[in-house]
């Protein structure tokens, strides 16, 4: 059994379909990353897979169970997280998400103290989180996804915005969090990071799925090509 | 900072024994504080903490206190029980104004105004209710009975008031340490991640807002023994709502001891404008000091004036390791 | 069913803010009776008919919207939005009570020799006061279409409402074009005040009264859409004309509030909604 199945997953506002009959797996221990152009459907994707957005059709499995019409907070304690593209600094929310998992405190507090060890920001721990610099204020939001103890992480664009040093370090704390046993849906913009963390690449396009499969399958197929430059340039593309 | 909670509770303790110090003007401001402390730290719970912000909250004031009138008045049940009754009814009403708003997603402004609404709709149903003494209002007779919440040492009513805010004080202080207050404080700061890391946010706003409304609603009978005159307009208007929030925002929404340095910061000043502008005749007035108050808080002290204390204290103590 | 027009105007004001700034203006009401209390001002005072006397209401409204933007709500525009709300209610606050300090609490009412007459139109009569407030508010109203499109500087208020970094891009002064549209909000309000200052008896509480009128208004037809205020505001008022044949007066507010509360619930987007706020 997959650890997440989508099913003709579909999603329209007003006369445009986000989504369109999408069939995602991802199975246990996989990283999969999730490319496309602005307006493919990413986001949204991940909305309702979250639960923040209900779809018009399809179906979504987690560990073999619906996911359709639960709550997003539900949602997190089956044990699907999601990062947001824009963290707002609070420091007590990573003991937040702890909580969610330990209702006592004492066991909470210890578990956010140990994830913030763990995504490197132990030396920061007691500063207030306005004070963090971006990359660091990225790793805080990781803290707090790894806090609920995920068994699927879903990273919404957690790149963007940082130089290429720190996007190698993240690509590092990402495998590492992978090797702990953690399975990695991320959407992506930064093709070296998604070429370096993924097993498989989904190409999305318009809301629906125009490709997939290994990283270095992708980098050369000709419909995403299409998908990122427009037909023109599939010419382009070097010969296999 | 080491020495400001251990101070704060000297303060607290010292309170009780006031009133045989001071003269019964002091006695009344005081009572006005710790009353007025009591109601923002009641709001504080849902709107400081919770971050949803009511500018209603006269309707749960106003329920409990005609609540409590009319039992003790009409049915000689005893004020120590209605308030309880009174503070159920304004608990029902919160419940009923939380479940709406928030099973409907209302947030932020959309809220203020379901608030707002409510609060007016109650009123005008008061004000139309003549069983209930209408827009004219509804009169208690002073009997000086203790049995029935009415006493004729104005120092009693101190300590009843005193009562109310060190219990008010004592929940938010009791809840800001548990997973309660943590939950609603990450619902604040960012309710969308709450939702995602696995916090039931409509659950714990609405029973903030039940929390809430509830102390309100108990408070209300105070206000009805201590005036001993409801009037629709004075009990359910948004002058009111405003009187209350001022407090909990001047001090420091959120925080715990917030309302209380609100309070008294703000009641003084009020009795002041009161009775310097009363007496030119100047109406409003006050109202007008209250909204230059609020915008100068909002531009120059959004955090309220005891988080800014604190961390002036805190920067003058020594580093401790 | 006349009040339309001014209704249109006033929740056309009000969309502007919002729309371009995402700033709720709580003060909406309480502008709107200032412009009616200097309509009265200049009707008493300087025997200025309200319906000539409406343009000063409108450019001390813009000022007034103007110098409120831009010395307070702009140092706040990245502020959570409870900050925002609780600034307005401040501003709110204070127009309410200075007018009652200025003057007092008892109803004032603006004498008009236009409001006195009557007219035959087709089979109804109709007041001269009502037909001319209808008249007025939708010309200004149509005037305001046309500044937003095609003026530059109405230009420059669209972008920065559409896309406030994109306009930063190009070297819009963001600041100014907030000011002016918070003004240009102001002063719709400030002679939806003078036009409708001699129909209805005011008094500083009305401040609040209007405020929610115009709520209801835009959030029908849909928050920051300028058509769907418009239309709104005609819809309400036909809707209000209806009530006040079937209650008591002092339950037309319960009315109104009434259905401010259903359409928080059920119609936050409006009619013509484009975006949720």
């Amino acid at each position: 059994m997959n650890l997440l199945e989508t099913r003709g997953l579909s999603k329209h506002f007003g006369g445009v379909h986000a989504v369109a009959g999408l069939d995602l797996t991802l199975a246990e221990g996989e990283v999969v990353g999730l490319i496309g152009p602005n307006g493919a459907g990413k986001t949204t994707a991940f909305n309702l897979l979250s639960g923040f957005l209900a779809p018009d059709a399809g179906e979504i499995r987690f560990r073999g169970r619906s996911l359709l019409g639960l709550k997003p907070h539900t949602i997190c304690r089956l044990g699907l997280a999601r990062t947001f593209q824009i963290v707002r600094p609070f420091p007590r929310l990573s003991v937040v998400g702890a909580l969610g998992r330990h209702p006592a405190a004492a066991r909470a507090r210890e578990l956010a103290r140990a994830v913030v060890e763990r995504v490197g920001l132990g030396a920061k721990a007691a500063q207030p989180a306005a004070g963090l610099t971006l990359a660091e204020r990225k790793r805080l939001e990781l803290a707090r996804a790894l806090a609920t103890e995920p068994a699927l992480l879903l990273l919404d664009e957690v790149m963007a915005g940082l130089n290429p040093t720190e996007i190698a370090t993240l690509v590092a704390l990402i495998g590492d969090i992978h090797r702990g046993g953690v399975s990695i849906l991320l959407i992506e913009h930064n093709m070296r990071a998604v070429m370096a963390l993924s097993h498989r690449i989904v190409v999305l396009n318009f809301g629906e799925q125009v490709a997939e499969g290994p990283p270095d399958a992708i980098a050369n197929h000709p419909r995403v090509i299409e998908a990122y430059l427009g037909e023109e340039y599939v010419h382009t593309a070097p010969s296999r | 900072m080491r020495w400001l909670w251990p101070a704060a509770v000297l303060l607290l303790a010292a309170l009780p024994l006031f009133p045989s110090l001071f003269g019964s003007y002091a006695v009344t401001l005081f009572t006005l504080i710790f009353f007025y402390g009591f109601l923002g730290q009641a709001w504080n719970i849902v709107g400081g903490f919770a971050g949803q912000l009511s500018a209603g909250h006269a309707a749960f004031l106003g329920i409990g206190a005609y609540t409590a009138a009319l039992l003790s008045v009409e049915k000689g049940i005893t004020p120590w029980v209605g308030m309880f009754v009174g503070g159920a009814l304004a608990a029902a009403l919160g419940t009923l104004i939380g479940f709406l708003g928030f099973r409907f997603g209302l947030r932020g402004f959309y809220f203020v105004l379901l608030t707002v609404a409510f609060a007016e709709i109650c009123r005008i149903i008061a004000s139309n209710t003549d069983t209930i003494g209408g827009a004219v209002g509804y009169y208690i007779t002073f009997t000086g009975d203790p049995r029935q919440f009415q006493f004729q040492d104005a120092r009693a009513y101190y300590y009843v008031a005193l009562a109310l805010m060190l219990a008010a004080t004592g929940v938010v202080a009791w809840l800001a340490r548990r997973r309660f207050g943590v939950y609603l404080i990450a619902i604040r700061e960012d309710e969308s991640a709450s939702e995602a890391l696995g916090v039931d946010t409509f659950r714990y706003k609405l029973l903030a807002m039940m929390l809430s409304s509830f102390l309100t609603g108990v408070g209300g009978a105070f206000y009805a023994f201590y005036l001993f005159s409801l009037q629709p307009g004075s009990v359910f208007g948004i002058p009111l709502s405003v009187e209350i929030i001022m407090r909990a925002i001047v001090g420091g929404a959120g925080t715990v001891l917030g309302p209380i340095l609100g309070s008294f910061i703000l009641s003084p000043l009020a009795e002041l404008a009161r009775l310097y502008f009363a007496q030119s005749g100047w109406h409003g007035a006050h109202l007008v000091a209250y909204g230059l108050l609020l915008i100068a808080v909002v531009l120059f002290l959004p955090e309220g004036a005891y988080p800014r204390l604190a961390r002036l204290f805190r920067r003058r103590a020594p580093q401790t390791p | 069913m006349l009040f339309g027009g001014v209704f249109s105007l006033m929740a056309v004001g009000l969309t502007l803010i919002f729309g371009v700034m995402r700033v709720v203006n709580f003060a909406h009401g309480d502008m709107m009776v200032w412009g009616m209390y200097l309509a009265w001002l200049m009707a008493s005072r300087g025997g200025i008919d309200p319906y000539v006397g409406f343009v000063v209401c409108a450019a001390a409204l813009f000022v007034l919207g103007f110098v409120v933007q831009r010395v307070l709500v702009q140092r706040i525009v990245d502020a959570p939005h409870e900050m925002q709300i609780l600034l307005m209610l401040g501003v709110a606050l204070v127009l309410e009570n200075t007018a009652l300090l200025a003057f007092g609490p008892e109803p004032h009412r603006v004498r008009s020799a236009l409001a006195q007459s009557t007219v035959w139109l087709g089979p109804v009569f109709v007041d001269v006061a009502r037909l001319i407030a209808f008249g007025v508010a939708v010309v200004l109203t149509l005037l305001l279409s046309l500044f937003l499109f095609r003026t530059d500087v109405g230009r420059s208020i669209r972008a920065a409402a559409d896309n406030t970094y994109g306009a930063l891009v190009i070297g819009t002064d963001v600041r100014r074009v907030y000011a002016v549209a918070f003004g240009v909000g102001a002063a719709c309000v400030g002679a939806a005040g003078a036009l409708v200052a001699p129909l209805l008896p005011f008094q500083p509480p009305t401040g609040l009264q209007l405020s929610v009128a115009s709520f209801n208004i835009v959030i029908i037809g849909g928050m920051g859409s300028l058509l769907g205020a418009f239309v709104g505001g005609l819809l309400v008022a036909v809707a209000e004309s209806l009530g006040a044949i079937f209650l008591k007066p002092s339950l037309k507010e319960l009315v109104s509030f009434s259905l401010l509360v259903l359409i928080l619930l059920f119609r936050p987007a409006g009619l013509f909604g484009r975006r949720a706020p």
